[in-house]
């Protein structure tokens, strides 16, 4: 699994062409490639994995912006008992969409955002393995999300807005039931959304297998590189069942198939089995993320390693595995039958140990630790106490009497709540505060985080601890509203204050970046150096923020947790103590001779297509046609785009893009022998003489 | 993403390019991406057999439509192009290019045989009275035996993709993987077929 030491060969002779018969070459090039990495056509052109990812993350907190809107709503309509803020039409729309953008427009992609950051950062790659499809990955992510969003707007103010809950169980979701176009931006919009993650999960499990710097092993991975492969895995086998449940119900809504017409002898249960195969893995999708981020922060400011790595990575992986046994426990109440509800509960059940192993060993962790609250390590402790509790409500429905009781009750809602806010919300933004330096060159401040941190907390567990008494109480979730004398008043008013507390919460999180931004630049953009935190990651070894290169030379990494080992050493008497200052660690970037694939038009261009193409399933399909036609030109122009622009500028001239990413300043590297006809004749670099591994 | 394999260029196929796993990128990923649609094929599978049977008496079933040695022998074509596509690697692999056009071509005309012969099957079952929206058995069966014509179109066009490579000179032995790699799809759709064969047409109605 590890590769051997490259960096001893010759470059004279890697240089060498290969061996066979020659080839008439002729480039398939017909357009020419952007250039530039300034201004706003480089950011849209960009196949740099860390533009990338920073646009998933821009993206990520606007739909989180849209997403929280609607729970405001949802929340001022229930304040008071007959609310009539919202009619119960709109109101579908709202909580339907509120679920669908927080699960697929803002988890998702902020985990993406992370994985597409990191991921290589963390394996010590230049950068993922496919970085046009990786710029691909984010415009048709982009393209599904404004398809879905659009829905709230077209033909009025949520007319066509989903409004099948975000499960979208059929045939409630049929034509007879939802009539509006809601369900179809629905279908369409997560089809879009599952291509953009399949793709991206495509492309970052073959960075993390196949990219890895030298001496970086499986278990010298960091635990995020883990937890976000096994994330990418699930994703991989996950999508495809949902798409074929959608693929279904759009035949069905748009060309009268039979799937979930129980007139014609459907069985409504398939689209549950199939939503759920995919949804119960989508929970781990959305968790396993934060879970991973959190095993970073805690480490860092408990210096201390990880407790446990190996049962924290095996038990990433067992839930990975488990994930796919217990779906039916969303189905407890639809009849599947005694010996089904038996064995999903006892699996139910079991799954609990793998995710409590991670919480255990976060607190072992921490035991005797020399902690540091920063505002990171906030976030991550907040993650491990409300995930708890999220996680031990979710228990409580493994048992299916209980879940008998508290099946579509505001029970639920409490425990996806504290799971998916309080679980993986949380870690992602204290993975936000942890990685800003990384990414911009500055801290956000820690006044303002630490603030926002505690009201965000507090609002939290006000909106949705009360949920559970709600829950208990009997009150049904997806009502629009409830009576006076239900005795469901007090605790609504406390969970729709809570909310706005929440609200209030990010709105300093968004002044934060403001204000933080601000003072940076007032302050004449001080350098806060490669390693702000005293990490332990690769990502900490080279500049902040990370040159468009990545590392200047391959990373010879020989233990988990490399960059603390090369800072700190044991002495004579076994104590830790500082072995080598940061600075002769770290790169400073100044490599410049490093070949990075060039930017490319086409991955926007074939988002714009799929925008097309999903417009025009819903509405026309000639346009769908037109679209299709538009698509299939792009993927021609994308294969016919010139690996090798003889104009670009800078360090752009590589060749092909999708070669590897991992030869950092490496002769043997994608400018050597083994690349395609066009680079190795048109090859004019001088194989650079400096030893790519004088690390280790 | 399929269809933009054939832009690949095998860096590695001299075996100096480094991978941590030693497999290249490009042909890790047919790999990964093969083992996701196995799940897409699974999910349809699974919905056809769960409503196949949910017709009525009088409705058209699979007894009435279905012409078993005439998809025989269809099937029996899309095996035989798994064996030319296994030509078709070995020829470029040797450096045989004009052998390797030779079975491109073929690889890809008996794709379209099959492709036509599941035109044909569909234009009689709808005028034997199946159609998509007759009845749930029609419904699945289209959707499941369509999405697999779907995959072997797209497999012919980047067959013919690669053959318009190679006249234009730039399908060299340095790219026998990428040859290999649309191989890899090419298999996995066969394989599919077999197993769809199976279960719609041969096992018990």
């Amino acid at each position: 699994m590890t590769v051997t030491d490259r960096t001893i060969t010759a470059p004279e002779e890697t240089l060498a062409l290969p061996a066979g018969p020659a080839i008439a070459h002729r480039p398939l090039g017909i357009f020419t490639r952007p250039q530039g990495s300034e201004g706003w056509r480089s950011w849209l052109f960009t196949v740099d994995h860390k533009r990338i990812g920073i646009m998933y993350g821009a993206a990520a907190l606007f739909f989180f912006l849209v997403g929280g809107a609607e729970a405001l709503f949802i929340r001022l309509q229930l304040a008071t008992p007959n609310g009539s803020v919202i009619g119960a039409g709109t109101y579908n729309g709202v909580f339907t969409m509120h679920g669908v953008t927080m699960v697929f427009l803002v988890i998702m992609p902020m985990a993406a955002a992370f994985a597409n950051y990191l991921l290589p950062l963390q394996v010590g790659a230049r950068d993922v393995a496919f970085p046009r499809l990786n710029a691909f990955s984010f415009w048709c992510f982009l393209a599904g999300g404004l398809l879905l969003t659009s829905s709230i707007l077209v033909g009025g103010w949520f007319q066509n807005a989903p409004d099948g809950g975000w499960f979208a169980y059929a045939p409630n979701t049929g034509l007879l039931f939802s009539p509006s176009k809601g369900i179809d931006f629905y279908a369409v919009g997560l089809q879009i959304l599952g291509i953009a993650s399949l793709v991206s999960a495509i492309n970052l499990i073959v960075t993390v297998l196949n990219m890895r710097t030298p001496g970086m092993s499986f278990f010298r991975m960091p635990v995020l590189t883990w937890m976000l492969l096994i994330t990418q895995f699930l994703l991989l086998f996950a999508l495809p069942v949902i798409t074929v449940a959608l693929f279904l119900l759009m035949f069905d809504r748009l060309w009268d198939a039979n799937f979930f017409n129980v007139e014609a002898g459907a069985d409504p249960l398939l689209w549950q089995h199939l939503f759920w195969i995919f949804g119960h893995p989508e929970v781990y999708i959305l968790i396993l993320p934060a879970f991973g981020i959190v095993s970073e922060i805690i480490p860092t400011f408990s210096r201390k390693p990880l407790f446990g790595y190996h049962f924290m990575v095996a038990s990433g992986i067992a839930i990975g595995f488990m994930g796919w046994g217990v779906w039916a426990h969303h189905m407890f109440t639809s009849g599947v039958g005694p010996l089904s509800v038996a064995a999903f509960s006892v699996s139910t059940m079991f799954i609990a140990v793998p995710t409590g192993v991670k919480i255990l060993n976060w607190l072992a962790t921490m035991y005797r630790g020399r902690l540091r609250f920063t505002t990171p390590m906030l976030y991550a402790v907040g993650v491990v106490s409300m995930f708890t509790i999220g996680g031990l409500s979710g228990v409580t429905h493994a048992i299916a009497p209980s879940d008998t009781q508290q099946t579509d009750t505001y029970y639920i809602v409490a425990h996806f709540h504290y799971v998916i806010f309080g679980g993986a919300l949380l870690g992602l933004f204290g993975g936000f505060y942890y990685w800003w330096p990384k990414a911009f060159g500055y801290k956000l401040s820690e006044a303002w985080g630490k603030a926002s941190f505690w009201v965000m907390l507090i609002g939290f567990n006000f909106t949705f601890g009360p949920m559970h008494i709600l829950g208990l109480q009997g009150m049904s979730r997806r009502i629009a509203t409830y009576r006076a004398d239900e005795g469901f008043a007090l605790w609504n008013m406390v969970a729709t204050i809570g909310a706005f507390v929440i609200a209030v919460g990010v709105a300093m999180f968004f002044w934060n970046v403001y204000v933080s931004t601000r003072n940076w630049r007032r302050a004449g953009r001080p350098d806060v150096g490669p390693d702000p935190w005293d990490a332990r990651g690769l990502e900490w070894m080279t500049a902040s923020p990370v040159p468009e290169h990545n590392f200047d030379e391959d990373i010879q990494v020989d233990r988990l947790d490399h960059f603390w080992h090369r800072k700190y050493g044991k002495d004579e008497s076994g104590r830790v103590v500082r072995a080598a200052p940061t600075s002769e660690i770290a790169h400073d970037g100044s490599n410049t001779n490093v070949h990075l694939p060039s930017p490319s038009y086409w991955p926007i261009v074939l988002g714009g297509g799929i925008l097309l193409v999903g417009y025009g399933i819903i509405y026309n399909l000639w346009l769908a046609a037109a679209g299709l036609v538009f698509l299939i030109g792009a993927i021609y122009g994308w294969i016919l785009e010139p690996a090798d622009d003889p104009d670009a500028a800078g360090h752009h001239d590589d060749h092909h893009d999708d070669d590897d990413g991992d030869d950092h300043g490496d002769p043997d590297g994608n400018g050597g022998p083994s690349g395609n006809g066009e680079s190795a004749s048109a090859e004019t670099e001088e194989p650079e003489t400096e030893e790519a591994a004088t690390v280790g | 993403m399929t269809a933009e394999a054939p832009a690949h260029t095998p860096e590695h196929h001299d075996g100096e390019h480094h991978t941590s796993t030693g497999l290249s990128n490009e042909k890790l990923a047919m790999w990964v991406f093969l083992g996701s649609e196995c799940l897409l094929f699974g999910g349809l599978i699974s919905t056809y057999m769960f409503n196949k049977g949910r017709i009525g008496p009088d409705d058209v079933g699979p007894n009435d439509v279905f012409d078993i040695p005439f998809t025989s022998v269809s099937s029996f074509v899309l095996l035989m192009s798994s064996l030319t596509m296994v030509f078709a690697v070995s020829s470029i692999a040797r450096g045989d290019l004009r052998g390797n056009r030779i079975w491109l071509t073929t690889t890809a005309a008996l794709g379209a045989t099959f492709v036509a012969g599941q035109v044909y099957e569909f234009t009689a079952f709808y005028s034997e009275g199946l159609g998509f929206t007759t009845n749930l058995f029609g419904s699945a069966f289209y959707a499941l035996t369509g999405f697999h014509g779907a995959h072997v179109t797209i497999g012919i066009v980047m067959l013919m993709s690669l053959l318009v490579m190679s006249m234009r000179g730039n399908l060299g032995p340095e790219r026998a993987e990428t040859v290999e790699i649309i191989g890899l799809y090419w298999h996995f759709v066969d394989i599919v077929w077999i197993v769809i064969f199976t279960i719609v047409y041969l096992f018990p109605q």
